[in-house]
């Protein structure tokens, strides 16, 4: 029976139904999710408020809330991570003890679960300094989290920079400062705007560390100071009360809409690195 | 005249030299706040420490203390039973192994860990093998023009949110189980294992496909010259090729199934209680902090923060196995 011939063939057939295992589940996911759901997303359904008596249950708070969170978290964490990554290419040398110290700890920052990022939000910015289950405390958490994933790329889009660009710009006397502003940024723009989606695509599907830190009032936020329920808190707040086929139908609309959009920031990224990758040096 | 031009020559000089003072200023100033935003990073590592282990001294400390009064007041035991041990190791020990989570006498943790360790270990079971598989079809079989669809889709795999994926097997997963298995509620270790093996899918995959495309060609070469099929190769020279890579996938896999929260949270009933077998439903350190944190205190909390610390305890080892393995590369 196992022969070698009947053995290749075996493994062959294992291979190949691994294969369209894997694409099966993400076809089934997806599917199983759009088709169950598309039907209930419609124009009220975005941009209805939410309120508790049923009277209106869009999801126009949860994306207001979501999007506060993207913007702000981005820009607090984009400048640290890219100025981090500069220093760890530009000037520092490279193996010293600092940069050895760096790196451990951006890998560690990479490795800590998510819940204890939550946990630590919780303890430090909602009690420790005093502001509350907010977007504001929710942003500073995700933006620690989001830091490994733009110091990596930003770090790997510089280094791919060719250093010919660098001698030619000291060669005609420009600074280090002028260098890295007129000539490395621009070269490593489209690395670094991958990475700023990318960590959009963490942020938006972050769920755990966003309920310990911002809450769920599932309000527009005033300011940043105010609560505000993100889309995956939405979702996961819906499946907690699942009665009626109406509350399932509105689970299904908000999955829908979080897969959509997923799946608009993962075609976002494809399209930029494509876009740019072909551009030569 | 010359005077004058000397004059000139001066002030246009120091002129230089202001400029190039200011600029230097600028640039100095610049490499300063770079350097700060590097140890931003550092900053956060050692706040985040210190608070989770600030945090969570007081539960160790609490049960120690409450078992060694126990021992001494209602055993009669003399204090030196347990006493020689400082309360925070007799505590911790407690923690660790009590099955027992009832705020806010006991604070056992083990179901916690157990739940854990049961998830992440079926779902490294069952997602691996798929996993593994599905890297060499890409790096070995596929044809260019499937792996430019395919590696896309797992792509995305890794972007759905993990509730999405929490959602997905509460309404498939959770009534298949109940169906096939004939039991009364499907929420259990198998339903989020599944969903875990799913999760850790993309990473296992292309951490594995990487490796597997790292091997030389010439072991490749070199064994089909010598006859060997196709799959023989595979199987026998560039899978021991590229070992220590899958591995690799393996454990950063593991990572990402015993840091997952919210899917887990959705579909495991998150009983907490010692489970008796797969199909008992359990909790797991991630969805105990989740549920429990918005409204702990005092005690309560800090066990809470004792499980964040187990948990990171946890990742620790998976990242020293993975340092460990990598060392062994190097050399």
């Amino acid at each position: 029976m196992f022969t070698p011939d009947n053995k290749d063939k075996i493994l062959t057939g294992m291979i190949w139904s691994a294969a369209v295992l894997t694409m099966g589940f993400l076809i089934w996911i997806l599917f199983y999710i759009v088709s169950n759901g598309i039907a209930y997303v419609d124009w009220s359904f975005i941009t209805d408020d939410y309120t508790r008596t049923g009277d209106e249950e869009g999801i126009w708070p949860m994306i207001m809330a979501t999007l506060y969170m993207v913007l702000l978290s981005i820009s607090i964490a984009a400048p640290i991570g890219i100025m981090t990554a500069i220093y760890l290419t530009e000037y520092a040398k490279p193996g010293s003890k600092l940069v050895k110290l760096i790196r451990f700890c951006t890998e560690a920052l990479a490795g800590i679960p998510s819940i204890v990022y939550g946990l630590f939000g919780m303890t430090f910015f909602v009690v420790a300094l005093g502001l509350g289950f907010s977007i504001l405390s929710g942003a500073l958490t995700l933006a620690i989290l989001i830091l490994p994933v733009i110091i990596r790329t930003t770090e790997e889009a510089i280094i791919s920079v060719p250093l010919s660009y660098r001698e030619a710009s000291y060669g005609l006397g420009a600074s280090r400062l002028y260098t890295i502003w007129r000539v490395i940024l621009p070269a490593a723009m489209p690395g670094i705007v991958t990475s700023l989606i990318l960590s959009i695509g963490r942020i938006v599907g972050e769920s755990a560390p966003v309920f310990l830190t911002a809450g769920m009032v599932a309000r527009i936020p005033d300011s940043v100071f105010d609560s505000g329920r993100t889309l995956t808190v939405h979702l996961y707040m819906l499946t907690t009360e699942l009665y009626t086929q109406h509350d399932w139908n509105m689970a299904f609309a908000t999955a829908t809409v979080l897969v959509l959009l997923v799946l608009a920031i993962n075609l976002i990224t494809k399209f930029i690195t494509n876009k740019f990758s072909k551009a030569t040096y | 005249m010359s005077e004058v031009n000397v004059l000139v020559q001066k002030d246009s000089a120091q002129e230089e030299l202001k400029s190039s003072r200011r600029r230097d200023f600028i640039e100095h100033a610049f490499h300063a706040l770079f350097l700060l935003s590097a140890f931003i990073g550092v900053a956060s590592v050692i706040t985040i420490g210190f608070f989770l282990v600030k945090e969570s001294l007081s539960a160790p400390l609490y049960t120690g203390a409450d078992l060694a009064r126990y021992l001494v007041e209602e055993e009669g035991q003399s204090i030196f039973g347990y006493g020689w041990l400082p309360d925070g190791v007799v505590g911790t020990i407690q923690m660790l192994t009590n099955s027992t989570w009832a705020p806010p006498a006991m604070y056992g943790l083990a179901p916690m860990i157990a739940g854990s360790l049961a998830a992440t270990g079926l779902a490294v079971l069952m997602g691996v093998p798929v996993g593994v598989l599905t890297a060499i079809f890409l790096a070995e079989i596929a044809p260019q023009r499937v792996v430019n669809v395919m590696r896309p889709a797992i792509e995305l795999l890794a972007g759905i949110p993990s509730v999405v994926y929490g959602f997905f097997g509460l309404v498939v997963i959770v009534p298949l189980i109940e169906t096939v298995f004939d039991v009364p509620s499907g929420a259990s270790i198998l339903a989020g294992s599944v969903v875990l093996s799913i999760m850790i899918l993309p990473t296992v995959i292309a951490v594995s496909e990487t490796s597997l495309r790292a091997v030389p060609p010439q072991y490749r070469e070199g064994s089909l010259a010598l006859g060997a099929s196709k799959i023989y190769t595979i199987f026998n020279v560039l899978i021991p090729a590229a070992r220590s890579g899958i591995l690799t996938g393996v454990i950063l896999g593991m990572a990402r199934a015993v840091g997952e929260t919210m899917a887990i949270i959705m579909v495991m009933g998150n009983t907490p209680a010692m489970p008796q077998g797969v199909l008992d439903s359990a909790i797991t350190l991630t969805a105990n902090i989740a549920l429990e944190m918005s409204y702990a205190t005092g005690v309560h909390a800090s066990a809470l923060y004792a499980s964040g610390v187990v948990l990171l305890v946890f990742v620790m080892l998976l990242n020293g196995s993975l340092m460990y393995l990598n060392r062994e590369k190097a050399k």
